[in-house]
């Protein structure tokens, strides 16, 4: 059953990226990334990791993904004919440098992850011995707010400010030059 | 249960969607979409590696850190994108290629 899911979370999300880049409309893909996201959240849980799934929701499709949209609507004009119009092209003819260049890559990704997991590293061998790995029953959340509040409270002070950093700079850009 | 190598295929499709995206498409918001995609990819990585890091959950923290990342990131670009669509009326990365006012 866990498996039966995790393949239909991950074929969801793999065949909705695809359709994602090969869509010729800009507002249908934004769409498509939206179900995308979804179905990583998913696959965020198989790996028992909760909290990050429901901050993907909140932040990605709760923020990006409404950012993506106001932007594509300020800066086309043709939205709602975009909208409307099923094209005469329903899919774009895949750009052949790219397409070659990202399966190449693939290729190669998928060759080390083979190559690499005949070998995995001590410490995961090490908790596998243990059975010192996550399992479904543990507090992630508890844990995680204990853990952001004493190890790891550098990293998220400095983030803290650069998040405040960027949403400054991003309001000052935006700002339009004669309204002040 | 699940192995690591799945969760790693799996991020490494949506990695390469992401970078066919950046290099193919001609619309900044596109590309910014690609970007979003392959960020979401080396989350997906972070949280499956956590799984076997009871003691520090190093994956998970920093798969938030990135979380926070790309959505600032997204923040700056649009406004990047939106600055450039009101100076030439366009947002096709080919068709911007002059820095002077």
């Amino acid at each position: 059953m866990e498996q039966f899911l995790f393949y239909a979370f991950a074929a969801m999300a793999i065949l909705s990226a695809l359709l994602l880049v090969s869509i010729r409309n800009t507002a249908r893909a934004l769409f498509l990334l939206f179900i995308v996201l979804f179905a990583m959240a998913g696959l965020y849980l198989f790996a028992l990791a909760d909290f990050v799934a429901i901050t993907q929701i909140l932040v990605y499709v709760g923020g990006v993904l409404i950012l993506l949209i106001f932007a594509f609507m300020l800066s086309n004009k043709e939205l709602l004919a975009d909208l409307q119009s099923t094209s005469q092209r329903f899919m774009s003819l895949p750009n052949w440098q790219s397409m070659s260049l990202s399966l190449a890559f693939l290729a190669v990704l998928v060759y080390s992850f083979i190559a690499w997991t005949k070998e995995a590293p001590e410490w995961m061998a090490r908790a596998q011995a243990d059975g010192s790995i996550l399992s479904p029953t543990d507090d992630n959340i508890q844990t995680l707010g204990l853990k952001f509040m004493t190890q790891y409270i550098l990293p998220f002070e400095i983030i803290s400010v650069f998040l405040m950093m960027a949403l400054i700079g991003a309001a000052h850009l935006s700002r339009r030059e004669g309204s002040r | 249960m699940i192995t690591l190598t799945h969760f790693l295929l799996v991020s490494a499709c949506i990695f390469c969607i992401g970078l066919y995206a950046v290099l193919a498409k001609r619309n900044a918001i596109m590309i910014l979409v690609g970007i979003e995609l392959m960020i979401n990819a080396a989350i997906l990585n972070f949280v499956a590696f956590s799984r076997y890091d009871k003691t520090n959950y190093g994956g998970q923290i920093f798969a938030l850190f990135a979380i926070v990342l790309a959505a600032a990131a997204v923040a700056v670009g649009l406004a990047i994108i939106l600055n450039v669509y009101r100076q030439f009326k366009t947002i096709n990365p080919q068709n911007i290629h002059e820095l002077k006012d």
